[in-house]
């Protein structure tokens, strides 16, 4: 009931969730492939439509969320569009929102017997397709790709490095920028180029 | 219902403003805020959009809970230009009154025009209400049947 949700969600609710949704597996099968999410979506302070639409589709009752404290003035929005459950401790939280690198190793990485029940981190960085370069490789790479990506912080490749280790257990990431999202599977290893 | 208005507890008088608001006609409610100078600009949130809820229920009224049923509503959330954020809960699929509703939550909220909303568009609605309800209420009165006899019959 606050009067801090100035900003109505999805215009086409069904349509434009179907359609984030299948850019957010794509994203998912081909990693650091970037993919197109949010264009006519007014998202929020302080978050990007692409963040904010994946946030709408992915997001709801049953999934908890834990925001990073640059994210919480979105909190308001989060709540009443995707109805969601904002966590305070980041290792009960399903899906966390982050506008900097959080400690990947204080959310969940799920258990062998469930590694599906891990965290799934979505990541708001400053740009997609600049900035540092990173070389990707693993499953739904047929060869080694290049992403490059702004924002994210020097101790990245080591904590990436440190999450691929626990496979099959681990987080992925979704990162957004802009318009723009791609993910990181655990699944995929991660090296500067 | 009726609740009795309190102004000391905001939130009873606006749960007895919003039920008289889901409860009205859609005609009547466009009317009664339209003859009461211009509406304000104003965005929607959300919706409106109609949906299941589902209704539960307890024997006797003090039983174990049930599912008695899904019943269909329809709901909408607008925000006005000057900052309120009105809701609306619509039993039934009615998006026109709940847009209207939504947006009369929205101006009761405003202290400059509460008082005057109240009493020209909440009590106008709610004593229409209350007619129709007593009619309805003295109609099934006139076919109700008095068992009393046979009782006193058996004994």
């Amino acid at each position: 009931m606050s009067a801090s949700i100035a900003l109505p969600g999805f215009a086409d609710p069904v349509g434009e969730a179907q359609a984030t949704f299948r850019a957010v597996l794509d994203a998912m099968a081909r990693p650091g492939r970037p993919q197109q999410a949010g264009e006519r979506l007014a998202a929020p302070a302080p978050l990007d439509p692409a963040t904010a639409a994946t946030l709408l589709t992915l997001i709801d009752n049953e999934t908890p969320l834990w925001l990073d404290h640059s994210a919480v003035p979105a909190r308001d929005w989060l709540a009443f569009h995707c109805g969601a459950i904002i966590v305070d401790g980041p290792e009960r939280a399903t899906f966390a929102l982050a506008l900097s690198l959080p400690d990947l190793t204080t959310l969940s990485a799920g258990t062998h017997e469930a590694p599906e029940s891990s965290a799934t981190l979505i990541l708001q960085i400053a740009a997609l397709g600049s900035g540092t370069r990173y070389r990707l490789s693993g499953p739904g790479l047929r060869e080694p790709t290049l992403l490059a990506a702004a924002g994210l912080s020097r101790e990245f490749t080591a904590a990436w490095q440190q999450n691929h280790a626990l496979y099959p257990r681990g987080v992925d990431i979704v990162l957004c920028a802009g318009t723009t999202l791609t993910a990181l599977p655990r699944s995929v290893s991660i090296e500067e180029a | 219902m009726p609740d009795a208005l309190s102004p000391d507890q905001p939130h009873v008088a606006r749960r007895r403003w919003m039920a008289v608001l889901a409860r009205a006609d859609a005609a009547e409610l466009s009317d009664a805020l339209g003859s009461n100078g211009s509406l304000p600009e104003y965005r929607v949130l959300r919706g409106p959009e109609a949906g299941l809820v589902m209704v539960r229920g307890r024997t006797g009224g003090g039983g174990a809970p049930f599912n008695l049923g899904e019943m269909t509503t329809t709901r909408c959330s607008v925000r006005t230009d000057s900052g309120f954020v009105g809701h609306a809960y619509i039993a039934g699929r009615n998006e026109r009154l709940a847009e209207l509703a939504a947006l009369a939550d929205a101006m009761l909220q405003d202290p400059a025009s509460q008082s005057r909303l109240l009493t020209d568009v909440v009590e106008k609605l709610a004593a229409a209400q209350q007619v129709r309800r007593d009619a309805t209420a003295s109609k099934a009165a006139a076919t109700r049947v008095q068992f009393f006899a046979m009782r006193n019959m058996r004994t």
